[in-house]
This record gives structure tokens, C-alpha cells and sequence, in this order.
């Protein structure tokens, strides 16, 4: 009881009025409208209230950052300041932060950085060629040649086309054209942009999007703040998380009730599911790779066109959420953008359907997140509706220049021939076989542990397991007004000091319980979280049972 | 829409579908939204560019885009101390180099301490990297003579608009009469007619006195809000200082009654304070509304809520490409702002370069460090160059008849009011356009220069003004002035 009440005054609890539950009850509003006068007698209400403000803004979830990581931080703090845990350190496997858990960035890229921010190291000897050669291309290419000038609001020209030329070569040639490509400030911002253009309407006419379930939990908070409605579509966990295209028919057939559905968000390869696609790592032995079932395991390119169709049919805007698409490895089993796949289906697709399509320097090999780098292509999009685009992303000024020489590099890399080419292959080569052996390892060990499922399925950066919770637990969840996996989450926190996202906040079929986890720890760390995580459970079943 | 009619026949035309986005099924608002510094006129200047380097003639050989406050796209060398560091920061194996001071080795290390991973490339917490944060409330600290500044009400952002935005966002509720009202300055910045558009609010203009070098007077702000009542419901105040476009900087005494009023009324100010080391005359000083807020005591210190926004994009630095910023909230409801952190973390965190070089503009070389007098004698030289514009700039509209020219106190730009002759008046109305549009067109055709018409901040009826930026290097500010100058005679000629 004292522990619920600790978790209620941190605002873990539905029912307080913390920033992160969806529903204010009006009990929780009367309490906090006597706070606001209480401390001080004469103190007058304030302007900006929790009853006054943006209802919008109110009602959105971001569980990625959510009380559990407020959490975390508070118990970093304790830490800090000496108090006694049972562990040392706060493992944050909340987050897809690569190098935050240790991960080198590549060389190339922060070499061609720190010539653009720092012109006068282009007479340093200690600089390869090719690097400088980046760099004076990027700074020829900004205002001033600097990196501290605004840029275009849609990105630096000659970045935009190095993207599009990025995305020719990976699409087997499919043309790009550099006008539809817009840079961003990270994915986040491009996803937002597009979905604010795209809502509209009232009552049942308001723009449905739908978005997977589990999804990334970006989307839901966007729709709240736009006040869109979002309609839900499950993949399927039994078949590997397979998207499937009669659930999208359910879905839309329902949300026409209600909404009018307009957009269709596809994440792929998938977070936090991540096993829409199948991982399979070149560094593995054929017979150590995971098993790929005939359907749905990988978002296989006929998954991808039967959406497509889907889309058409039904008028959907699409939008491909593809910033893992470096987090694919096997020559067998390959990423296929709907760019790509959209063109090759023929022209009464690929000059009608709309979408854009997502891309970011925060993940693949060079997790560079903290640039806040990334860009959007746009295809079949109306002349006039560009014009407005350019508008909105003006009113910002411009993305930030450092992240937008950041992306030019990620897709401009070193090229066989080039000083720099070998030692970024080996870079780039080390960090993916990393993943896949961690992704591996934790599959592995996951299974090993009763009451814990996680899908045969290898992900660059998060698994996603099933976690089976006794009644009991789901009882005392419900006491303490949690959900029941928040309470396993808040659980493992303060018992172990690890730090992961209960699945509710990504969304997950009824009664189901999960939570995600970044697989991005070094090796010799993700098995220490891994084995603290399979003794907690253990111990967690023992005392619910 | 005409355009529509068109398009819906090309659709038949070429067996095309009517696509899913269009101009009337988009948002709403977001169509309504306007931006003039970046509008059609910087479009044109664009084709322009284009034009010329593929070798079309034109009666000039280079665009000059005195359009947007972009320093360093003007030819402005960045602070070396500041670039230093961040080099540092983003490939620290130059730590070992030779070439750069200690002081500098010694700042980007403890930079790169507080970032995950000690690097620029993890993401940081949502509301900034909590050392720079612990920075910036001692720097606000210094600059308001030891009025103490909390870290945990200091927020970093992606560049100052991100703030702006977040704050309006929060503020926004009610509909039909108890739609959120915001009250802005005309002229204004774009950005806050843009982000009320977009976000439905109810923008109420109050008008800055042209006749007294553009001062905010607090019986127009009762006007505004009085006649504002009857149709929706104010609830904050956006004060600009020093001004953009209009160069003014307030005085102590205007800054009191602001607040007064404010506390009165119940509107939450929102202090634009980007340009506070940017005050060039003899008289003008740079008061923060926080400063003055604490030194009037309560009620109006411990119950008036106020943010408060800076930037790394003006100032000496110059720095708009890195997008840092931050904003600093005073008696913010505790749980609102809980909301405003949960909104930011969306967006997960601004760029954390950015982050690192708002930390070095907030606590600059001290006087026994090494790079300080390099550093001091940059960031003076600056500063002194931009007085020097500001005064020349002033000098020759006031000069010019049919141009007048209030004193650039602050800011980075001149606001000057243009004489219209009614032909040109008349012709533009013809033309679909703002009078002041019509003008600015023709000076873009004819001499290559690229200002912003009046009309995209507001301006009273039947009046016209440009902004243009004073940042073109001295000489070059000076032939552009002559021209522009010349310009405007023989217009006001050509259509007398």
C-alpha cells in the first residue's frame, strides 16, 4: 500500500494528474485546482492550468519517455547522492540510442563533421583526402560556406540530391528526383509534418489514420495533438508479427463508422516489433540462422504489394515509416522500400498512389541521434499540396545544418577506391555483426525463460517478448492502478536498476502483456541484463503464483 | 479554387486519379498559414539565382537576400572559440592536437562528460542536457544582476521558433468566444501569426507606435484586448524586445507597465528576447522581462507566468544553422509544465550540437582563459560592425525622400516606411498584390535585392514599410542602400 502510494505521488497511477494518462479524471482535476491555491493563500489561480490548457496536448502518450523513464531518472539521482540500491547503475534499454550505450560513431562521418564545422582543419595532414573532399562539397553548398548559416527550409540542395541518388542506387535504379526529397529534423519531424498536413474534417468526416499495433508510440501522440483519429490495425504475433491485409480491411471497415480514413502508416522494418521482416546476419552460419516461415516473417515484398493494392483501393495515403532499413543484412532476405516495390507494380500505381516515405541518421550502423538528422521522400504528391509544404517547414526556418551534412554522409558514404573506404567497411561491418550476434544472444536467452516468449525474430535494436503474468501480478497491477505490465516494468526497474517500455505503451492485443527492450548494451552487459531480467521474472512468477 | 477546376480536368485527362492530398482536403489551417520571410518574394529571389547562373542577363549580377537575419550567410566569420570547441566535441580525437587551446579541450570535454555515451551523437533527455541547462540559469543569472535562475525551469529547444511554438501549443483551448487569443505586436515576426494560424488560436493585433520610434503603448494593448473580448478569449501576450522587425528596445518603464498589465488582465507574456546582445544606441539598454518581473516584487514576481526565449542564431555568433535555443518559464504551473516536458519528449531532444554551442555562447571564455582575448575581440568586432550598419543604414533612409527610417536601436534589421505613389498603389491592386509586395517585386527585378514587404508582418492601413536585414558586410550594405535608395526615386517617379 505504501509502495502504491509512492508510485501514485510519482504519477505512475491513471488516476493522478501526471502528464502521461491519457483521461483526467475530474476528481484528479478538483485535486490538483485545491493544490494550485493551497501553498499560498493569496495566490490567484494560474492562466495555464491542467484545466485551461491545450486538451490536445493533454491527451497525448509518449511512452518511450514516459514515467518510467522519469523514474529511471529519479533513481540515477538517488544513486547519485549515495542512496543503497540492489544494483549500481540504471541500464536505459528504453531507447534506441546507440551510442549512449556505448556504440564508437564511424570515423568517416565525424571526421567530415568536424572539417565542416571547423573549416581550418582542411590544412590538417591529419585528415584523409576523401573526408575533405566531402567536407568543402557540403560547405560549398551552404550560405557563407557554413554550417552556421540557415539552410534552404527544404534541406541544402546538394544533399537533397546526393539522397536522391542514395535512393536510386538502393532501388535498383528507380528514379528519385531530389524536388520531392525534404530533409528533416530527425524522422519525428517529417512524420509529424505530413500527418499535420494531412488532417482535416469534423465529427465523422475527421481524417482516421491507421498505424500498427504494437506501434511506435510517435504516432499515437501525434494523432492525439492533431486530434486525428487513430484506428487501430494488428499485426499478427502468432505469424511473427505478419502485417495482414484482411486486418487492415477490419480496421477500415470499422473506422468508416466514425472517421474518415485517409492515411495507412506501415513501419518497416518494424519497431517495436522489429520482426515484420526477418534478421538474418551475414556473419552467422547457415545453421544458426532463424528459421523463416513462408508467410509473414519478413514484410516480404509481396506483403508490401498487396498494402500498395490496399492502399489504392481504398484511397489511403500511405506512409512508410523505413528508418531501419540499414538493420536488414542477409543477401537473402532484403529490405524493399514501397518506393521501389510502388514503381515496379506498374503505372496505374505508381503515378496515383501517394506517400512519403521516412528515413534517419539516429539508427543503422551510425546511430548518430543526438544530430537530429534525417529526410522525407515524397511521391505522387499534388504540386500544389508541395507548395504547401515548403510553407510549413518554413515557418521552422530549416532543419539543423549539422544533422543535414550528418545524413549527406550516411548516404554518400566512402566508395571502394576511396583512402577511407576500408576502414569505414570495417566499422560499419563491426557495429551490424554486433547487432546480430546481440540480437541472437537475446532471443536465445529470452526463450530459455518460463513464462517469457519472444518471436524467433532478429532485430537490429529491440526485442519485443510476451511476457505471461500470473493473476495475481495482473491483480495487484490492477490495485495499484497500472497496467500490468507498466507494474512488471516499474517492478524491474527498482528491483534491477533496468529500464524498458511496457508494451501498453506501444499498444498490444487485449490481455496481452509485453515489453520492449533495446538490444544495444555491449555484448558482456546485454548477457548480465539479460540473465537479471530472466532472474527477476523467475522470481516475479514465484511471488504472484 | 480555379486551380482545382484545372486540375480536376488534367485528372480526366491523363486517366489520373484525384489524389488523396489536396488543396481542399488538406488542414485547414495549415493552408491558412502565411510565412513572408520565406514567401513568394524569396521563391522569386530563387529563380532569380537560378537564372543567372545559367547565364541569363539581368541589370545586376547577384542576388543580395537582406531578407532573413542570416549572419553568416552574409559573409560573417563564425567565433573561433565556438568552432574550436565544437570540432572538438564532434571528433574528439583532435583532443590531442596541438592546434587547439586547453581551454577549449577543457570545455568540450566537459561537454562531451554530460552526454550519453560522451557523445554528440546519443540523444540527450527531452528538455536538454542538463549541465548546459545548469549553464544557462547561471548566465540568465549574471545577465540579470544575480536574480536567481532555476535549471529545472530552463528547457533547451531547436532554436528559439521551437520554444515559441511549444509555449503557444500549451496555451491553446476553448472554442468560439473561449477560443485562446493571442496578442502580438504589429509589425511582428511571422512566426507568430504562422503558429496561430496553424494551431486555430485567435491572434489580436496591437499596433506599435510608428511616430514614436515603434514604442509598445499600453493604452493600444487595452484597445486591443477590449475589443478582442467580444470574440474570443485572450490569455497571453507576446512581447518582441528588441523588436523584430522594427529594431525598437524597450525602455524599464514600458517593460513595468507591460507586466502591470498583464497581472491585470491575466495573460501569460511570452518574451521574444532573441536579440538581447543586439542593442547598438547610446541610450538603449537590454532589460529581461525576468529581471524586471523579480525587481517589481510580488504580487507580479511570485504569480505572473512568463517564458522567456533566446537563441544561438543571433546575437555576435550568428549561429542559425545549429538551431539551439532555449526557454526559460517563471511561475509555470508545476504540473503544466510536466506537460510541456511530456510534449517535448515526443520530439525526443533538440540536436545536441545545437545544445553544446548555446552552452558556449551562455558561458564564453573568461578573462584569464587563454582564447579570451581572441574571443573578446571577435565577438567586439561584431558587435561594432553591426552599430556601424545600423547607424549607416538609418543615415541614408532618413536621407532619402520618401523613405523615413525610425533609429535601429537593437535587432538586426531596419523597418522603414515607404511613400507609395497612388498609381503604383493602383496597379498593384490590379495585380492581386500588396501594394508593398508590388514594390518589392520590382526592386527584386530590377537590382537583384531581396526585402520583405511590409505586409507579411502587418503594418497599419495605408501604410508601407520593408524590412531588409543590415547584415551585408559595410561596403557592400552601403552600395546596397544607394541602390535601393535610387530605386525607390525612380519608381515613385514612374508612377507619379
Amino acid at each position: 500500500m505504501q509502495r502504491a502510494a509512492a508510485l501514485l505521488r510519482r504519477g505512475c497511477g491513471p488516476r493522478t494528474p501526471g502528464p502521461w494518462g491519457r483521461n483526467q479524471s475530474s476528481a484528479a482535476a478538483e485535486a490538483s485546482a485545491v493544490l494550485n491555491v493551497r501553498p499560498e493563500r493569496s495566490r490567484r489561480e494560474r492562466i495555464l492550468t491542467l484545466e485551461s490548457m491545450n486538451p490536445q496536448v493533454k491527451a497525448v502518450e509518449y511512452a518511450v519517455r514516459g514515467p518510467i523513464v522519469l523514474k529511471a531518472g529519479e533513481i540515477e539521482l538517488e544513486l547519485q547522492r549515495g542512496i543503497k540500491k540492489p544494483f549500481t547503475e540504471v541500464i536505459r534499454a528504453n531507447i534506441g540510442d546507440a551510442q549512449a550505450m556505448g556504440q564508437q560513431p564511424i570515423t568517416f562521418l565525424r571526421q567530415v563533421m568536424a572539417l565542416c564545422t571547423y573549416p581550418n582543419l582542411l590544412d590538417s595532414p591529419s585528415f584523409p583526402e576523401d573526408a575533405k573532399k566531402r567536407a568543402r562539397r557540403i560547405l560549398q553548398a551552404c550560405g557563407g560556406n557554413s554550417l552556421g548559416s540557415y539552410s534552404a527550409s527544404q534541406g541544402v540542395n546538394c544533399i537533397r540530391e546526393d539522397v536522391a541518388a542514395y535512393i536510386t542506387r538502393r532501388d535498383g535504379g528507380v528514379p528519385a528526383d531530389p524536388d520531392n526529397i525534404y530533409l528533416t529534423t530527425g524522422a519525428s519531424d517529417g512524420i509529424s509534418t505530413i500527418l499535420k498536413i494531412l488532417v482535416s474534417g469534423g465529427g465523422k468526416s475527421r481524417t482516421g489514420v491507421l498505424i500498427p499495433i504494437p506501434q511506435y508510440p510517435l504516432y499515437s501522440a501525434v494523432i492525439s495533438e492533431l486530434d486525428a483519429i487513430q484506428v487501430n490495425y494488428y499485426l499478427d504475433e502468432e505469424n511473427c508479427w505478419a502485417l495482414n491485409v484482411n486486418e487492415l480491411r477490419r480496421a477500415v471497415k470499422e473506422a468508416k463508422d466514425h472517421c474518415d480514413p485517409k492515411v495507412l502508416c506501415i513501419i518497416n522494418p518494424g519497431n517495436p516489433t522489429v520482426s515484420q521482416s526477418t534478421f538474418r546476419f551475414a556473419n552467422l552460419k547457415p545453421q544458426n540462422l532463424p528459421q523463416a516461415t513462408s508467410t509473414g516473417q519478413v514484410q516480404s515484398r509481396k506483403c508490401i504489394e498487396d498494402v500498395i493494392h490496399f492502399a489504392w483501393e481504398e484511397k489511403l495515403f500511405l506512409l512508410a515509416d523505413e528508418v531501419y532499413q540499414d538493420n536488414v543484412y542477409s543477401p537473402d532476405c532484403r529490405f524493399h522500400s514501397f518506393k521501389k516495390v510502388l514503381y515496379e507494380m506498374g503505372p496505374e500505381y505508381s503515378s496515383n498512389v501517394e506517400l512519403a516515405s521516412f528515413h534517419s541518421t539516429s539508427k543503422g550502423y551510425m546511430g548518430e541521434c543526438g544530430y537530429r538528422g534525417g529526410y522525407m521522400e515524397v511521391i505522387n504528391l499534388h504540386p500544389e499540396i508541395k507548395g504547401q509544404l515548403v510553407k510549413l517547414l518554413s515557418v521552422r526556418l530549416c532543419p539543423p545544418v549539422s544533422g543535414q551534412a550528418a545524413m549527406d554522409i550516411v548516404v554518400n558514404p566512402p566508395v571502394p577506391g576511396e583512402e577511407s573506404f576500408e576502414q569505414f567497411s570495417r566499422e560499419k561491418e563491426s557495429v551490424l555483426g554486433n547487432l546480430a550476434k546481440k540480437a541472437k544472444l537475446t532471443e536465445d536467452l529470452f526463450n530459455q525463460v518460463p513464462g517469457i516468449h519472444c518471436n524467433p525474430l532478429q532485430g537490429a535494436m529491440y526485442a519485443f517478448p510476451r511476457i505471461f503474468l500470473p493473476a495475481k501480478a495482473v491483480e495487484a497491477a490492477q490495485a495499484h492502478q497500472m497496467a500490468p505490465d507498466m507494474f512488471y516494468c516499474m517492478k524491474l526497474l527498482e528491483e534491477t536498476g533496468i529500464c524498458v517500455v511496457p508494451g501498453s505503451g506501444f499498444g498490444q492485443r487485449e490481455g496481452t502483456y509485453h515489453f520492449r527492450m533495446t538490444i544495444l548494451p555491449p555484448v558482456e552487459k546485454l548477457k548480465t541484463v539479460l540473465q537479471k531480467v530472466k532472474d527477476f521474472h523467475i522470481n516475479f512468477l514465484e511471488k504472484y503464483a | 479554387m480555379a486551380s482545382s477546376t484545372v486540375d480536376q480536368s488534367q485528372v480526366a485527362r491523363n486517366g489520373l486519379r484525384e489524389k488523396v492530398l489536396t488543396l481542399n482536403s488538406m488542414n485547414p489551417r495549415v493552408r491558412r498559414v502565411e510565412y513572408a520571410v520565406r514567401g513568394p518574394i524569396v521563391q522569386r529571389a530563387l529563380e532569380l539565382e537560378q537564372e543567372l547562373r545559367q547565364g541569363v542577363k539581368k541589370p545586376f549580377t547577384e542576388v543580395i537576400r537582406a531578407n532573413i537575419g542570416d549572419a553568416q550567410a552574409m559573409g560573417q566569420r563564425p567565433i573561433t572559440f565556438l568552432r574550436q570547441v565544437l570540432a572538438l566535441c564532434v571528433n574528439p580525437d583532435l583532443l590531442n592536437s596541438p592546434n587547439f587551446p586547453d581551454d577549449a579541450k577543457k570545455r568540450a570535454e566537459r561537454i562531451l562528460q554530460a552526454c550519453g555515451g560522451h557523445s554528440l551523437g546519443a540523444y540527450s533527455i527531452s528538455s536538454g542536457i542538463q549541465l548546459i541547462r545548469e549553464d544557462v540559469a547561471q548566465y540568465i543569472e549574471r545577465r540579470d544582476g544575480g536574480i536567481p535562475a532555476d535549471p529545472n525551469n530552463v528547457f533547451l529547444s531547436t532554436g528559439a521558433s521551437d520554444a515559441i511554438v511549444t509555449v503557444l501549443k500549451l496555451l491553446v483551448a476553448g472554442e468560439g468566444h473561449t477560443r485562446t487569443g493571442v496578442l502580438i505586436p504589429i509589425p511582428q515576426y511571422p512566426l507568430y501569426s504562422a503558429t496561430l494560424a496553424e494551431l486555430g488560436a485567435v491572434q489580436v493585433d496591437y499596433y506599435l507606435e510608428e511616430e514614436r520610434a515603434w514604442a509598445l503603448d499600453v493604452a493600444e494593448l487595452h484597445r486591443a484586448l477590449c475589443q478582442a473580448r467580444d470574440h474570443c478569449c485572450p490569455r497571453a501576450l507576446c512581447v518582441i524586445n528588441p523588436g523584430n522587425p522594427t529594431g525598437q528596445v524597450q525602455t524599464r518603464e514600458c517593460i513595468e507597465d507591460v507586466i502591470r498589465f498583464a497581472f491585470q488582465e491575466r495573460l501569460f507574456l511570452l518574451a521574444d528576447e532573441v536579440y538581447q546582445d543586439n542593442v547598438y544606441s547610446a541610450g538603449s539598454q537590454f532589460h529581461s522581462f525576468k529581471k524586471v518581473l523579480m525587481e517589481m516584487g510580488p504580487p507580479y514576481a511570485v504569480q505572473q507566468e512568463l517564458a522567456s526565449f533566446h537563441s544561438t542564431s543571433k546575437g555576435y555568433m550568428g549561429e542559425c544553422g545549429f538551431r539551439g535555443g532555449y526557454v526559460e518559464v517563471v511561475n509555470m504551473d508545476p504540473a503544466v509544465q510536466q506537460q510541456m516536458l511530456k510534449l517535448m519528449s515526443v520530439r525526443l531532444c533538440p540536436p545536441v550540437p545545437g545544445q553544446a554551442l548555446l552552452d558556449l555562447v551562455v558561458s564564453p571564455p573568461a578573462p584569464t582563459d587563454p582564447s579570451f582575448m581572441q574571443f573578446q575581440a571577435e565577438r567586439q568586432a561584431v558587435l561594432a560592425e553591426l552599430a556601424a550598419k545600423a547607424r549607416l543604414t538609418e543615415q541614408v533612409f532618413s536621407e532619402a525622400p520618401g523613405i523615413s527610417c525610425n533609429p535601429v536601436q537593437g535587432a538586426m534589421y531596419s523597418f522603414p516606411r515607404i511613400q507609395l505613389p497612388p498609381r503604383a498603389v493602383q496597379l498593384a491592386q490590379e495585380l492581386g498584390l500588396a501594394p508593398d509586395m508590388f514594390f518589392c517585386l520590382c526592386l527584386l527585378e530590377e537590382t537583384g535585392i531581396c526585402v520583405v514587404p511590409g505586409s507579411g508582418f502587418g503594418q497599419r492601413e495605408g501604410t508601407y514599410h520593408f524590412r531588409m536585414t543590415i547584415l551585408p558586410p559595410l561596403e557592400k550594405l552601403r552600395l546596397l542602400l544607394e541602390k535601393l535608395t535610387r530605386f525607390h526615386a525612380k519608381f515613385t517617379l514612374e508612377y507619379s
